[in-house]
């Protein structure tokens, strides 16, 4: 693991004075959770291993409905979650949507699933069966269980460090990779773009309230601004990289995507995981592929 | 090693335009025609003429990145060292007047990588380009240190260092420094006259402000509005024989201020706004958090018919502070006061008012004018404030008048956003302006204008002062600061964030 970046970091870290020397430890501070990600074990895998065991993973849970392998997955997901600087609690802060679109799913599931064994619950048309019950966990873990590696990849991996290893391992082409980089970093410029156009327009006397309709027409006038700079903001983005020479056919990269020993521990622990997931429902009976 | 590689001479590169032109694709009139202009290697020339003299337009067919738009009609030849500009890659490099745009990557080493490995240069050469490319610009900065944090100097700097990387015989400057504060001007500035007696490259820069290059260059080169060399020749020659026509043309002249209308009255001083221990941020706090401030602990006071210029160094919390007052941000803590006054009956905190009441009490305008365009022509853009504070009123009057008054009547039809840099700022004040406010705040009026608009816009705002309206500009520019006279807040630098009372 000795990237040619990771070594001319350090070589020049020892200089860190000048105007916004504080720049490193305030992105510390400032951003614990993002920049322990980043710090983290899985941060020093190559992402093309990392999509490789998730791909694994998410296409033999994509094959059954049963809550016996969605929860083995599940379990060993959030055993790896410290490794990707993933604390339980910043989960749940950040990742409550998920969780909340997975109980809503699976409260669905539960509802229309034709109704076997039991009845535990009935009312008017709305009747719980055991069978139906299950069902519906099953979807609600499964759900989880394959949404729960994309936050592990999110947070270990960074957007450069992906794009090189798209481009240079996986052979994407370059210009495509790299103009998606690029466009990535506007993303996070538009999120304050947005803010200024709501001050902007209300200094404008642009008033965001009156009727529904009123409210929706005015959002939607200012998501046609934000356009406008967007595109403004990727046309001389675009004239930039073209003046620093992008868009040749040859080019070499600065830094090497590489593989190293935590690649192979991420393929091994993808593949043990699954087959962990897989033998078990198998073993218990409850392997319910979809087709 | 950085050391003993640092002086890299590159081959200057010698620019050649005969009988050169271009049209823009969708415009009737070329930009440039007939430009007859030989640079010889190691030349520095500054470039001055008129807005809309194809100045950039020059740059960027020097770069080659006008690209190859349909419809566009190129005239004449355009060459490097003897070769077609647009067949060249990396031979020249250009930058940019917008720092933000002039960033590509989010770590700083990749940043300056980029243009290298572009070229294909062998990885072990790239990074120690890199590292000489910062140590010329004086960026000691760490490799992954993100670009995001950088203020607007240092990424203009970096952006310099990117294009110093690639080893280009040519450097072209499309008003690096019109964006930036006077520190970072300096930085700009000597950081690529370092460089250029570093690599003894060719330079071509675009500057309105002739102070900040003419000791640095060996050549001026006056354009006209048609595109073709008006004088040419060395700095002082050239500023002696064209002192009049380059100041028509905008061009800020060493040692001359611009004519400004001066202040007739004090104003009556009646206060309109007050704040009381203030603190501001843009950040939006969360329940337990509240946001760490920009500013903290201000007390001012804005009075009818004085001027209140807010100045500090970048980060200082200037804007947020401007736009604080302006009822358009929360306070953290502390408050902004309405007087009954200004209120006149919408209450005491702006920052609840109604948009239709605030525009015709506190007018902002933006540093970037196009943020606050709502409409697609000019006269509509005037109208429409006066069309929210009297649903059937007779707005003509008002809007012909202010057309007139910013010398925007032959675009009253045209869309705002095809407007040229002065003529959009002077929109954007007329807008402001059209509703009557008691207050106008400004971000940075002056930033990037030339000396024409800057002119004009002294003149008015010392015109509203005496009218009885209270001017607040956030600025760095010491001349207009002094013009408008009034109060100064002054804001220092926050202490680095994450010392703050929250760990």
């Amino acid at each position: 693991m000795s990237s040619e970046s990771i070594a001319a970091g350090g070589a020049a870290g020892g200089s860190a004075d000048g105007p916004a020397g504080g720049s490193g430890g305030s992105g510390g501070s400032g951003g614990s959770e993002g920049a322990g990600g980043r710090t983290a074990v899985l941060a020093r895998a190559n992402p093309v291993s990392k999509l490789g065991g998730v791909l694994l993973l998410t296409i033999a849970l994509v094959l059954t409905v049963d809550w016996v392998s969605a929860s083995i997955a599940l379990i060993c997901e959030l055993a790896v979650l410290p490794l990707a600087g993933v604390s339980l609690r910043t989960l749940l802060v950040r990742g409550w949507p998920l969780l909340a679109a997975a109980v809503v799913g699976g409260y669905g599931t539960a509802l229309l699933a034709p109704d076997s064994g039991a009845v535990v619950f009935e009312w008017w048309v709305i009747s719980f069966s055991e069978g139906s019950l299950s069902a519906g966990v099953a979807i609600m873990l499964r759900g989880l269980a394959i949404a729960l590696p994309g936050i592990i990849i999110l947070a270990s991996t960074d957007p450069t460090d992906l794009a090189d290893a798209l481009a240079q391992k996986l052979r994407l082409p370059h210009r495509f990779v790299l103009g998606a980089l690029a466009a990535m970093r506007l993303v996070g410029l538009l999120l304050d773009e947005w803010q200024v156009l709501t001050m902007a327009r209300r200094a404008r006397g642009v008033s965001g309230g009156g009727g529904y309709a009123a409210r929706v027409r005015t959002s939607l006038a200012q998501s046609l601004a934000l356009l406008v700079q967007a595109i403004r903001k990727a046309t001389r983005l675009a004239m930039t990289m073209e003046a620093r020479g992008f868009g040749g056919a040859e080019r070499t990269w600065a830094r090497q995507s590489r593989y190293s020993g935590i690649d192979a521990w991420v393929l091994c622990v993808s593949f043990a995981v699954t087959a962990a997931a897989v033998g078990s429902a198998v073993a218990a009976g409850t392997w319910n592929p979809v087709f | 090693m950085v050391s003993t590689l640092s002086r890299q001479q590159v081959h200057p590169a010698e620019v050649s335009a005969v009988g050169w032109g271009w049209r823009h694709a969708g415009r009737a009139d070329a930009a440039l025609t007939g430009l007859n202009l030989h640079i010889s290697p190691g030349e520095r020339v500054l470039l001055l003429g008129p807005s809309g003299a194809g100045k950039s337009t020059l740059l960027h067919g020097l770069a080659g990145v006008l690209g190859d738009e349909e419809d566009s009609d190129e005239y004449g030849r355009l060459q490097i060292d003897g070769y077609p500009a647009a067949a060249l890659r990396g031979r020249a490099g250009l930058m940019q007047q917008d720092p933000e745009a002039s960033v590509v990557l989010s770590r700083i080493g990749d940043d300056v990588a980029f243009g290298p490995e572009n070229l294909a240069v062998p990885p072990a050469e790239i990074w120690s380009r890199v590292h000489r490319a910062l140590d010329a610009v004086g960026l000691n900065l760490p490799l992954q240190g993100p670009t995001s944090k950088l203020s607007g100097g240092q990424k203009q700097r970096l952006a310099l260092a990117g294009l110093l990387a690639m080893q280009p015989g040519l450097l072209l400057l499309d008003e690096p420094t019109a964006n930036l504060d006077p520190d970072g001007v300096n930085q700009v500035r000597d950081a690529v006259v370092r460089s250029l007696d570093e690599t003894a490259a060719t330079m071509v820069v675009v500057e309105h402000r002739v102070a900040v290059w003419a000791d640095v260059v060996d050549r001026m080169v006056v354009l006209s509005d048609e595109g073709t060399v008006l004088a040419d020749g060395a700095p002082a020659r050239v500023l002696d024989d064209n002192r009049r026509r380059l100041q028509d043309a905008g061009v800020w002249v060493p040692g001359r201020r611009p004519e400004v209308e001066p202040r007739h009255n004090h104003g009556s001083g009646v206060q309109l706004l007050r704040t009381l221990d203030l603190s501001v941020s843009r950040e939006k706090g969360r329940r337990r958090h509240p946001p760490r401030p920009a500013a903290a602990g201000i007390n001012t006071q804005v009075a009818a018919g004085q001027a209140l210029s807010i100045t500090g160094p970048n980060g200082a919390g200037k804007s947020t502070l401007a736009l604080t007052l302006a009822g358009l941000l929360p306070p953290v803590s502390g408050h902004v006061t309405a007087s009954e006054a200004l209120a006149a009956g919408a209450g005491p905190d702006p920052c609840t008012w109604r948009p239709k009441d605030l525009i015709s009490r506190i007018g902002t305008v933006f540093q970037e004018p196009e943020h606050q365009f709502v409409t697609h022509r000019v006269y509509d853009e005037l109208a429409f404030g006066l069309r929210q504070l009297h649903d059937d009123g007779n707005d003509a009057g008002r809007v012909e008048e202010l057309l007139e008054r910013l010398r925007l009547s032959h675009v009253a039809g045209a869309n705002p956003f095809t407007l040229s840099g002065g003529e959009k700022r002077r929109l954007s004040v007329a807008t402001a302006l059209a509703a009557r406010p008691d207050v106008l705040v400004l971000d940075e009026p002056t930033f990037g204008q030339d000396a024409n608009t800057w002119a004009e816009l002294a003149s008015l705002l010392n015109s509203q002062l005496d009218a009885g309206a209270a001017v607040v500009s956030v600025t760095h520019d010491e001349d207009f600061t002094e013009l408008l006279g009034g109060s100064r807040l002054h804001l220092d630098a926050q202490p680095e964030r994450g010392a703050g009372h929250e760990q």
